[in-house]
């Protein structure tokens, strides 16, 4: 069974992995072990002490308050909310819904036409990182994207319980 | 049939009086009774044909996996022998086949490479036939040859042609063999094999309904004359067809040399516990890879089909939306759920699909991520659960439906599970299997008419193989390399194209800005320039999504560009060429610069987001531009490693104005034409689009209320309205949720009635009583 070391770890989430070791990974048996190493670095590279149970998203992260509570928290330090709850519900949003805010991105003839789509940007309000972004047709209801079931992946898929809030 | 032990074993009894009785299934049983014994006992025991335990396996492991690697190794070399009897290059060049093993009720055992969503539409031509009795008439014999291209029995569409032929040992059927390629025309209402223009089922081209072609191995005459008055292009047709027959009987061949070496009823128990292997193989990466929990995702499709340009009957004339919401629910347990309520109902057009070509084509996508082996059978579908709304585009309640590019809808339906599983990937720390979506896979230049060697002729371009790939968690996407459809697609070679197609490249190029901005950008499409001639009669159209970027960007990535067309008729390139002045060549790389019309007179130019068309005549010197679509982003584009920024620049794959604009980057321009960009300033420059970004976003429960006003005045285009209107119809339960979301009073709806468009279809339908 594959196993890599926390700098090969490290490399890849910089994106700094060489290609062939990258190839290798990618074509290999995955490494158990995984989950223990990425969450041991990314743990060590945020500047608070809150536990992270499960990556999120890029930035992103559920965290475990010393009261138990869960919540979905940014690598700059905001708070979004609940861990059930749809952090984008709490976020910044800006709406591309007409040609002038779509052709900002896209050469005219390449945006898509804000009568049939728009573009919405969802922004942390504290470090104004663009989180996600949803190509949706008017109306559409802000999508709840990932609802992790954090007890079973302990429970029962690592074997093991969930971190104890004051450990 | 099952693992009964009874059922394993040849009796020699059974032998003697074999020639006398009719049944043909496994100990005197019929095939429809074995198919039903093994949906029985699956279902009551949750394990393939109810294999609690894999004895052979198990005991003999290392002969199980003998006997699978030359299953295996002898259907990739069937696939890769016969495609060069082939003379389409879609077949030959891109590889559009596939050939899979099946047992003898139709379940998939073990498949070649290659177009592989057949593993389930050719089981379920298989399952159709022992359903409805063939075994009596018009019987089921050694040397049998039967095709099947019908979309409603189970294909994707009808340009993907199926030869099956049974494989008998001792009187029995062991199992059957299917060869499937995408054939260049099926004679409907236009050229090409996924023409644009049907928008019923009796608009699609010639089908053929599990139909008996051939007895001894030999094609039947009537067969032959009538498939080859059939279809516009009869010779490609013709050796397709032996394609597919060859490597049927080479498989045929290498199966009865395996039980001669192994013995029969190794065989068989080796075909079940394999599935059930499959089965349990899906499971385990399902743990091994992901985060039980929920996933949630959608993608839509542009359907103009008000357009001028879309010349369909009066009924069909409606402007829509393609609506592919999904939800994945990973158990504790590993099963997976896939809930797609919600999707919109099937519509007057040519991109309708059916459930086994909706529900196998998630292999296709599988076996790039979450299954990336060999073992690719019935499995991984016995270990899923699907909910697919009855009525919705994927399942449709209406026989009537047309399906030639099926293709449309289903490719931008699956690209959304790749950003849901790859969430999963992301908080697992598997990151390098992140994926951010794939391209919808288009444009599909297509067309026909009299081709550079006066034969009536089709064309399917497969430029359309090698599309821009999505983002990577650690690396951009590749340009212009892939299709979901087709794990080994590839561009094809331009002197092929022209040698296949009366149509001269005058440029092939990266399409810049095409694919999604990012941390990590999604691949770049590209296009190429095609001039029409040696052509007679000659028509083409256009086919892909023009108004709609068909899905998402990832964690702060963008979406890919959405499309456009670029035709001209009535050139003066002949004058042009004849006196040595500029013409077009070349990329369309800033499309609103219309480059090519300033090196060009032409009586006609359409340049515009209309993206789909039904046939235009085009004259040879008339132009057509066939861009193919890139791949979404994966992260905050500000993230974008600046030396990454600059490559693109270099490379041709983004303009100078949206570096500026989407990456903050500050660059300078050499007299050479080279890019450097400065990293300091371009920090700078990031720090200032941030706070540009607070300034102008705005709490999302705010900007709710106003959007929440909007609905309740009913006010968006009526695509849009359509596009709710049927969703709610079908799935209740997801017009109940839309209005718990907006908080919208207890009486609002949005019904068919209240649109200013044509609704055939949407009360009385012609419900399909063949399934």
């Amino acid at each position: 069974m594959a196993e890599y070391d926390r700098a090969t770890i490290e490399e890849l989430i910089d994106g700094t992995i060489d290609f062939f070791k990258l190839k290798e990974m990618l074509s290999s048996f995955k490494d158990p072990g995984r989950f223990d190493t990425y969450i041991e670095v990314l743990q060590d590279r945020v500047k608070w002490q809150d536990r992270i149970l499960l990556p999120y998203g890029l930035h992103l992260y559920v965290v475990q308050k010393t009261d138990g509570k869960r919540m979905i928290k940014c690598d700059c330090g905001h708070e979004f909310c609940d861990a059930n709850d749809n952090w984008k519900l709490h976020a910044l949003v800006y709406v591309r819904d007409t040609e002038d805010r779509v052709q900002e991105l896209y050469p005219e003839y390449l945006a898509p036409d804000p009568k049939w789509q728009v573009i919405r940007e969802y922004y942390c309000p504290t470090c104004a990182t663009q989180l996600e972004v949803e190509a949706v047709t008017p109306w559409y209801p802000v999508i709840h994207d990932f609802q992790p079931d954090i007890d079973g992946f302990y429970k029962e898929w690592l074997g093991r319980p969930v971190p104890d809030p004051a450990g | 049939m099952a693992t009964r032990q009874d059922d394993l074993s040849v009796k020699p009894e059974g032998l003697l009086h074999q020639q006398y009785r009719r049944t043909i299934g496994w100990n005197g049983k019929t095939l429809k009774a074995m198919r039903e014994e093994v949906d029985r006992l699956t279902e009551e025991s949750g394990y393939y044909a109810g294999l609690k335990e894999l004895p052979f396996k198990q005991s003999d492991p290392i002969r199980f996996e003998k006997i699978f690697s030359k299953l295996r190794g002898g259907l990739v070399h069937a696939r890769e022998t016969a495609k060069r009897v082939a003379a389409s290059p879609i077949v030959e060049q891109e590889g559009e086949l596939c050939f899979t093993l099946y047992t003898p009720e139709g379940d998939s055992i073990v498949t070649s490479t290659g177009i592989i969503i057949h593993v389930g539409t050719m089981g379920a031509a298989i399952k159709y036939m022992v359903n409805h009795n063939y075994e009596e008439n018009p019987g089921i014999e050694p040397g049998d040859i039967f095709c099947n291209n019908d979309c409603q029995i189970g294909n994707v569409h009808p340009c993907d042609v199926h030869t099956i032929v049974p494989i008998f040992w001792a009187g029995e059927v062991v199992g059957w063999v299917g060869g499937v390629t995408h054939v260049i025309d099926t004679g409907a209402t236009g050229p090409g094999s996924m023409t644009v223009g049907p928008v019923t089922r009796y608009d699609d081209g010639y089908q053929i309904a599990c139909r008996k072609i051939g007895k001894n191995d030999i094609l039947s005459q009537d067969w032959v004359i009538e498939s080859q008055r059939s279809v516009r292009t009869t010779k490609y047709w013709l050796l397709d067809e032996r394609t597919r027959i060859a490597g049927c009987h080479m498989i045929r061949d290498l199966v009865l040399g395996i039980i001669s070496e192994e013995g029969v009823d190794s065989y068989r128990q080796f075909t079940r516990e394999v599935i059930e292997e499959g089965r349990r193989g899906l499971i385990n990466r399902v743990k091994a890879m992901t985060i039980p929990g929920k996933y949630r995702q959608v993608s839509f499709v542009d359907i103009p089909y008000r357009h001028e340009d879309v010349e369909v009957p009066p009924y069909a004339k409606v402007d829509t939306i393609m609506h592919a919401p999904s939800e994945i629910t990973i158990h504790p347990s590993g099963q997976m759920e896939l809930d797609f309520s919600g999707s919109s109902r099937w519509g007057w057009h040519s991109y309708n699909a059916t459930t086994v070509s909706f529900t196998s084509g998630i292999w296709v996508m599988l076996t790039q991520t979450l299954i990336p082996n060999d073992r690719i059978n019935d499995g991984a579908y016995f270990a899923t659960k699907f909910d697919l709304p009855y009525g919705a585009w994927m399942n449709p309640d209406d026989i009537r439906t047309a399906h030639s590019y099926a293709w449309h809808f289903l490719v931008s339906a699956w690209s959304p599970l790749w950003r849901g599983l790859s969430r999963a990937y992301f908080a697992r720390g598997y990151i390098e299997e992140v994926n951010a979506g794939n391209a919808n896979t288009s444009n599909w230049l297509q067309g026909g008419g009299y081709n550079q060697y006066g034969d009536i002729h089709a064309v399917n371009s497969f430029e359309a193989a090698a599309e821009g790939m999505g983002a990577c968690a650690v690396k951009d996407g590749l340009d212009h390399a892939c299709a979901i459809w087709n794990p080994e697609g590839d561009m094809g070679d331009m002197e092929i194209w022209e040698l296949a197609e009366p149509l001269v490249y005058l440029g092939r190029s990266i399409k810049p800005n095409t694919g999604g901005y990012g941390k990590y950008r999604g691949g770049c499409g590209y296009e190429s320039l095609r001039m029409v001639w040696g052509a007679e009669d000659w028509t083409m159209f256009f086919m892909g999504n023009g108004y709609i970027s068909s899905d998402c960007g990832l964690m702060g990535g963008y979406p890919a560009a959405s499309g456009y067309r670029f035709e001209a008729h009535g050139t003066d390139l002949k004058e042009r060429f004849a006196n040595r002045l500029p013409f077009p060549q070349g990329g369309d790389a800033r499309p609103a610069d219309a480059g090519y019309e300033q090196v060009l007179q032409a009586d006609v130019v359409k340049r515009d987001k209309q993206a789909i068309t039904t046939e235009q005549i085009f004259e040879n010197h008339d132009l057509y531009l066939n861009y193919l679509r890139g791949g979404p982003g994966f992260g905050d584009p500000l993230e974008r490693n600046p030396k990454d920024v600059e490559k693109d620049l270099n490379g041709g794959y983004l303009l100078p104005e949206y570096a500026q604009k989407v990456y903050g980057a500050v660059f300078t321009k050499d007299e050479r034409g080279h890019y450097q960009v400065d990293e300091v300033a371009t920090q700078k420059r990031q720090q200032e689009i941030r706070k540009e970004r607070l300034a102008r976003g705005v709490p999302t429960r705010e900007w709710m209320k106003t959007e929440r006003e909007r609905i309740v005045a009913k006010d968006a285009a009526v695509q849009v309205r359509h596009m709710y209107a049927t969703s709610f119809e079908i799935t209740p339960k997801f017009l109940e949720e839309f209005k718990e979301f907006w908080d919208l009073p207890v009486d609002w709806n949005l019904l068919e009635q209240e649109l200013e468009m044509p609704t055939f279809g949407s009360s009385h339908r012609m419900v399909n009583k063949q399934k």
